[in-house]
């Protein structure tokens, strides 16, 4: 029997399209994770408080685990596998800004947005978009140095 | 110059973790694989009338439904826990079914309709509830339980086990004292929320062979126990275990890989796999102790510390599991880093309707030097003294003995007066403790003295396997597991210093396959540097005969004339007569084709040296290895009309014998006082009166964010432990331990009233001060 | 992770959606409108919500306007919490929305779905409230505007069928003085114990108050003994504690008494802000 709640939609992650059939109450989390193989965004509470799937949709983070797959049809996905070499993830592996590994792809995607959209950010401005991810390893000590080197570095400033 | 101790060398698994392709359990490919859902208690104790499972059974795609059965029991001193509660749940979030469907919604659709009829029973709600004499039995067969040697149920009652410390001569101590103090305390169960909650995968192979995958920081254990609890050969029980996100204890306990087997064995060893929710992470599993203690403390006028009367209740929750071990490490390391000739201590490890305990990050030690450490400051208050110079006073020096009548030397105990002293400077402790910032708020500065052994079992070892690739690189393999902390690359450090080598050709197999991997004890207690090091450094010692072996031949010289340094193996003398690495280290070719040697492969293993259990009725014993101690602080900004707080500044001085890695030592170090002012000032389990856990999630239970952190000042200490490699000490959890004491400390004085529970939410400071 | 399953529809006009409603309706299918679709999630993960059809009304116009009107501001529902907050075309909205949740939920969570929250906070209604703002609804009568402290009692009284698509506000109202301080049980983040936001309007304080009870409200009773000049400030805040319009919320927050502790402080804030410190 043929039901209205599954659905094939198309995706376009890391600017490429991508194909894939979900129900309509997968998350996008889910359909990164399960259907596509892209598991770097994490599962930490799937209730929008931890932060560890961030994931870049439209140029703004976005918790993966917040969002329904459906609901991404026609947006641009950027997940940690697709960034490479950027300033935030020199710098993450620099200052020490990660111990388990766990959240830190969340971490680097909500950083790397920020740095796109806010490259003067200050201190408040970090801290309003940081506090949206939970590190348990880290003191954020070596976060808060992370983000200010990367911010520098994209600035061409000496970190 | 040193090759690469001391360097800030990245970790290893750096770029995989930056881009997302670290692997952790819940990420390898699932195909096939059918999935477990729990079906937990709503309530904190009640007999099971019924279960209903029709409905469930009717969801498509279950494949199983898995109920509770007298046995097999668990527990790693006492099997009093099934795996799925039978008759009776003990604790909220207990699980009492499974479900194995094809997919996970299937499997949580199922589980939502299992219909369980409960008879609630009365709840015990703490430590001090449970030992009143009409209290409910937790576990009314109590001594029926199979246990092991060392542990001490007390038939009807609900204590698991107690720990005596009997030192010196009691009344001698109250007699020699001008002044005493008693206090009582208390704090109630957390939890780890390591971000990755747990997650296991079972099967069970046509040959026989189970294999798991788990996020788990014990592989090793999960073979012992699996093959304990179920009869299973210990051979053909293989445990992978990729990167863990974060254990702090935590992923200690075997819980979730003894469902996983009974669900695989149920659908005729088909892969499942479990994969906690964050609720279920936080209560269903095993969670941080809680505590009630009584202290009475004894000293001269002049602030010598003449004796000490302890009594700590702990809070293993429902079952005993870690708990018992937990209470007998608080009794072992009972006061403070202090000398006292006079010791009476009483730990008991107490059923509770709470969920039941494991190892938290510092394995009791913050716990008991909150305690010991508020009463410190009290008897400091009482005496007029500064509390930092009451703790330099008294502070433990090589020669003294412990709680348990061991006496320890520079080597096992490090130098305390030097971190108080360093701690005086950093925290510019002669502006004094209180600062007035305005009219209402004002900033005051606390400490606590620290120390730990790591009690662990007797015959715990750790091996190493170094195996040379053709191109002269290195292989570690080791069975540490990669949950955080850099041991890993910690390894590659000690290796690249001892064959004089760039770490650029040191390869570090990150993952555990215990068929494969030499068994590492458990990756807990801050061992992994000492243990795996020196079975690092002997492995490494084994591979160097073996070069030198076919080099000399090849340099027909002998052995003892070569030297292994930068890729190459010389003459001592003569530098310039050499050959590389690569050339012998899968053997030596001839120019005629003749071979010698073969691929080298360097073994080493280290066992603790000369640990005993202790004596029941005096605690006298040896259970651990060397002591690392440290002074620690915190400067917070105090509303005092509000309540409210904001902690500035952390301070730790840690003498840590020699430090390897300085950032990797450093991070180590704040992560654990994050945690532990997280654990001082916030986080705790609310429980309803009916033994209800009201804020099992991350909204309502508030760890700290970016932001709310302090800045952190962290100082190392280097008195060399002599067995460590290179003079190392274990770190990875004393950051952790005196925090909360720091900060409950700062914000008695902040409040002006002696607070005496955890965590010090403006509330409970304002409660304590009489408001409400 | 939801165990129900749902149709997904995403209409284009306000009247598709208010038709779809009405053939899902019939069709037995409880259907639920969204817009951010958090609650979706978060509540249905553990069935809190179960629906069998979602009609998501982010593809409609009338929902994604933001912009000044004349004399009015035009909020759309469907727009999220960071992007009204970026336009700061309201201050108080936007400090509102700022202690909401965290940065990245508020790139998800909508304003209308704020407002429209199971959550008991809603702190987005605060500044509404104060500012006697008007919602535009839509429903099979067409789109009908109600001024805010008519339509929402406790939650906003919406007919089955119907869904938010504006606020609207005057701007003169949003530039009058204003101060909103939100009180937690620890830390930066998370759930409140008690938001405040109050509005001096020539004078006249407004206050409405969100955390403290299991809704939150503007009372006039409370208001009018903040107001009260003839007596002191110390009891004016006692009497308008006296008048707090329900319980007390008593939860993993904080208890009831530490709540009303905290409520007498931050009034002392608000009217400190406009009196000085006075003699509370």
């Amino acid at each position: 029997m043929h039901n209205h709640t599954s659905a094939e939609i198309t995706l376009n992650i890391n600017n490429e399209d991508r194909t894939v059939y979900v129900r309509n109450a997968d998350t996008l989390l889910y359909a990164l994770r399960e259907k596509l193989g892209l598991t770097g965004a994490k599962p930490g509470c799937l209730n929008g408080d931890c932060g560890a799937c961030t994931i870049i949709v439209d140029g703004d983070p976005m918790k993966s685990c917040l969002m329904l797959a459906v609901e991404a049809q026609g947006k641009s996905i950027i997940t940690v596998e697709g960034l490479q070499n950027t300033a935030i993830q020199t710098e993450f592996i620099d200052k020490f800004a990660f111990q388990c590994g766990y959240c830190t792809p969340g971490f680097i995607m909500n950083c790397h947005a920020l740095m796109t959209k806010y490259p003067d950010a200050d201190d408040s401005v970090i801290k309003d978009w940081l506090e949206s991810n939970i590190c348990r390893c880290t003191g954020y000590q070596e976060i808060e140095a992370a983000i200010k080197a990367a911010l520098a570095a994209a600035k061409g400033e000496p970190g | 110059m040193s090759q690469s101790i001391g360097k800030s060398i990245y970790r290893k698994e750096a770029l995989e973790k930056v881009t997302g392709k670290a692997k952790y359990t819940d990420d390898y490919p699932a195909a096939g694989t059918l999935h477990v859902k729990l079906a937990v208690s709503p309530y904190a104790h009640a007999r099971i009338i019924a279960i209903d499972t029709s409905k469930a059974g009717e969801v498509p795609g279950v494949r199983a439904i898995l109920l509770g059965q007298p046995f097999p029991l668990t527990g790693e001193e006492i099997k009093d826990r099934p795996p799925l509660a039978f008759e009776r749940v003990r604790y909220h979030g207990e699980p009492v079914a499974a479900v194995v469907a094809d997919t996970p919604h299937q499997a949580k659709r199922a589980a939502e309709l299992i219909a369980v009829t409960y008879e609630p029973l009365p709840v015990i709600n703490s430590p001090r509830e449970a030992l009143q004499p009409d209290a409910v039995l937790i576990h009314e067969n109590l001594e029926t339980y199979e246990k092991i040697e060392h542990v001490y149920p007390e038939a009807k009652t609900n204590i698991a086990d107690r720990t005596k410390i009997r030192k010196g001569n009691m009344e001698q101590g109250w007699t020699e004292s001008d002044v005493t103090l008693e206090a009582s305390f208390s704090l109630s169960p957390s939890d780890h929320i390591a971000m990755e909650t747990r997650c296991v995968t079972a099967e069970i192979r046509p040959d026989g062979f189970v294999v798991f995958s788990s996020s788990t920081q014990s592989p090793y254990m999960i073979m012992e126990l699996m093959s304990r609890y179920f009869q299973l050969e210990k051979g053909k029980i293989i445990v992978n275990t990729p990167f863990v996100g974060g254990g702090y204890g935590g992923k200690v306990a075997v819980q979730l890989e003894l469902i996983a087997y009974l669900a695989t064995l149920a659908v005729g060893g088909r892969p499942v796999k479990l994969l906690n929710t964050r609720e279920e992470d936080m209560i269903t599993s095993p969670v941080h102790i809680g505590l009630d203690a009584d202290i009475k403390l004894g000293a001269t006028q002049e602030g010598k510390l003449k004796v000490a009367q302890i009594t700590y209740l702990f809070d293993t929750g429902a079952y005993s599991d870690k708990g018992v071990t937990i209470s007998r490490a608080a009794a072992i390391t009972c006061t403070g880093p202090y000398q006292l000739e006079n010791i009476w201590c009483d730990s008991l490890c107490v059923y509770t309707n709470h969920p039941y305990a494991t190892a938290y990050r510092g394995f009791s030690h913050a716990e008991l030097l909150f305690v010991f450490e508020r009463a410190m400051d009290m008897l400091a208050k009482k005496l007029n003294i500064d509390p930092l110079e009451l703790r330099r006073i008294n502070a433990f020096l090589p020669g003294a003995t412990t709680p348990t009548q061991i006496r320890l030397n520079e080597s096992t105990v490090g130098n305390l007066p030097q971190c108080i002293d360093r701690l005086k400077q950093l925290m510019n402790w002669k502006e004094g403790q209180v600062t007035q910032v305005n009219g209402r708020k004002i900033r005051v500065k606390g400490v606590s003295c620290i120390w730990k052994t790591s009690t662990i079992d007797t015959e715990a070892s750790s091996g190493v396997v170094l195996t040379f690739n053709v191109d002269g690189s290195v292989n570690i393999l080791s069975g540490i597991v990669e949950i955080g902390t850099g041991t890993k690359t910690i390894l590659a450090q000690l290796l690249a210093e001892k064959l004089k080598m760039d770490i650029k050709k040191i390869h570090v197999k990150m993952e555990v396959d215990t068929q494969t991997t030499p068994k590492h004890w458990k990756t807990v207690a801050s061992r992994g540097t000492l243990m795996a090091g020196r079975a690092l450094l002997k492995a490494a010692d084994d591979a160097v005969v073996q070069l030198k072996d076919t080099a000399s031949r090849v340099l027909m010289c002998s052995p003892d004339d070569l030297e292994v340094a930068n890729d190459m193996i010389y003459v001592r003398d003569e530098p310039d007569t050499f050959i590389h690495v690569k050339d012998v280290c899968h053997g030596y070719k001839y120019p005629s084709g003749h071979s010698i040697g073969g691929q080298v492969i360097g073994r080493g293993n280290y066992i603790l040296r000369h640990l005993t259990h202790i004596d029941h009725e005096t605690g006298a014993g040896r259970p651990g290895p060397e002591y690392t101690v440290g002074a620690q602080g915190v400067e917070v900004e105090f509303d005092t009309k509000e309540f409210t707080y904001k902690v500035l500044k952390a301070f730790a001085v840690i003498d840590i014998g020699k430090v390897l890695n300085k950032k990797a030592a450093e991070g180590q170090v704040m992560g654990a006082m994050s945690m532990g002012l997280n654990f001082g000032s916030s986080e705790t389990f609310v429980v309803s009166d009916d033994g209800i856990i009201l804020n099992p999630r991350l909204r309502t239970y508030v760890p700290f964010r970016y932001g709310d952190h302090p800045e952190y000042l962290v100082h190392f200490l280097e008195t060399p432990h002599i067995d460590g490699p290179f003079g190392a000490r274990g770190v990875g959890e004393h950051g952790l331990i005196g925090m909360p004491a720091a900060l409950a400390n700062s914000l008695s004085i902040a409040s002006g009233v002696e607070l005496t529970m955890l965590p010090l939410t403006p509330e409970s400071i304002w409660k304590e001060t009489g408001g409400g | 992770m939801l165990s129900f399953d749902f149709e997904y529809y995403k209409p284009a006009s306000i009247d598709e959606a208010v038709q779809l409603f009405q053939s899902l309706d019939r069709q037995g299918k409880n259907p639920s409108y969204i817009s951010g679709g958090t609650e979706l999630i978060t509540l249905g993960r553990v069935n809190k919500i179960v629906t069998g059809a979602v009609i998501d009304i982010k593809a409609i116009p009338e929902c994604l306007v933001l912009e000044k009107q004349g004399t009015q501001l035009v909020f759309g529902a469907a727009q999220s919490l960071t992007v009204v907050r970026e336009k700061q075309f309201f201050p108080l909205l936007s400090k509102a929305i700022v202690e909401i949740a965290d940065h990245t939920a508020r790139n998800k969570i909508t304003l209308g779905g704020n407002i429209c929250a199971n959550i008991i906070y809603r702190e987005a209604v605060l500044p509404l409230l104060l500012t006697d703002s008007t919602l535009a609804v839509a429903g099979l009568n067409g789109l009908i505007q109600y001024p805010i402290n008519d339509i929402f009692q406790q939650t906003l009284q919406l007919d089955r069928g119907e869904f938010l698509v504006q606020v609207i506000t005057h701007k003169q109202e949003t530039e009058l003085p204003f101060v909103c301080l939100k009180k937690r049980r620890q830390w930066d983040v998370g759930y409140p114990l008690l938001t405040a936001a109050a509005l001096n309007k020539n004078g006249q304080i407004k206050l409405a108050i969100s955390g403290l009870c299991s809704f939150p409200f503007r009372d006039k009773r409370m208001e009018y003994s903040l107001n009260n000049r003839s007596l002191s400030m110390k009891a004016r805040i006692e009497e308008a504690v006296s008048r707090i319009p329900a319980p007390v919320l008593n939860d993993v927050h904080g208890s009831a008494e530490y709540r009303v502790f905290v409520l007498e402080n931050t009034l002392q804030e608000i009217l400190a802000e406009w009196e000085g410190a006075g003699d509370a």
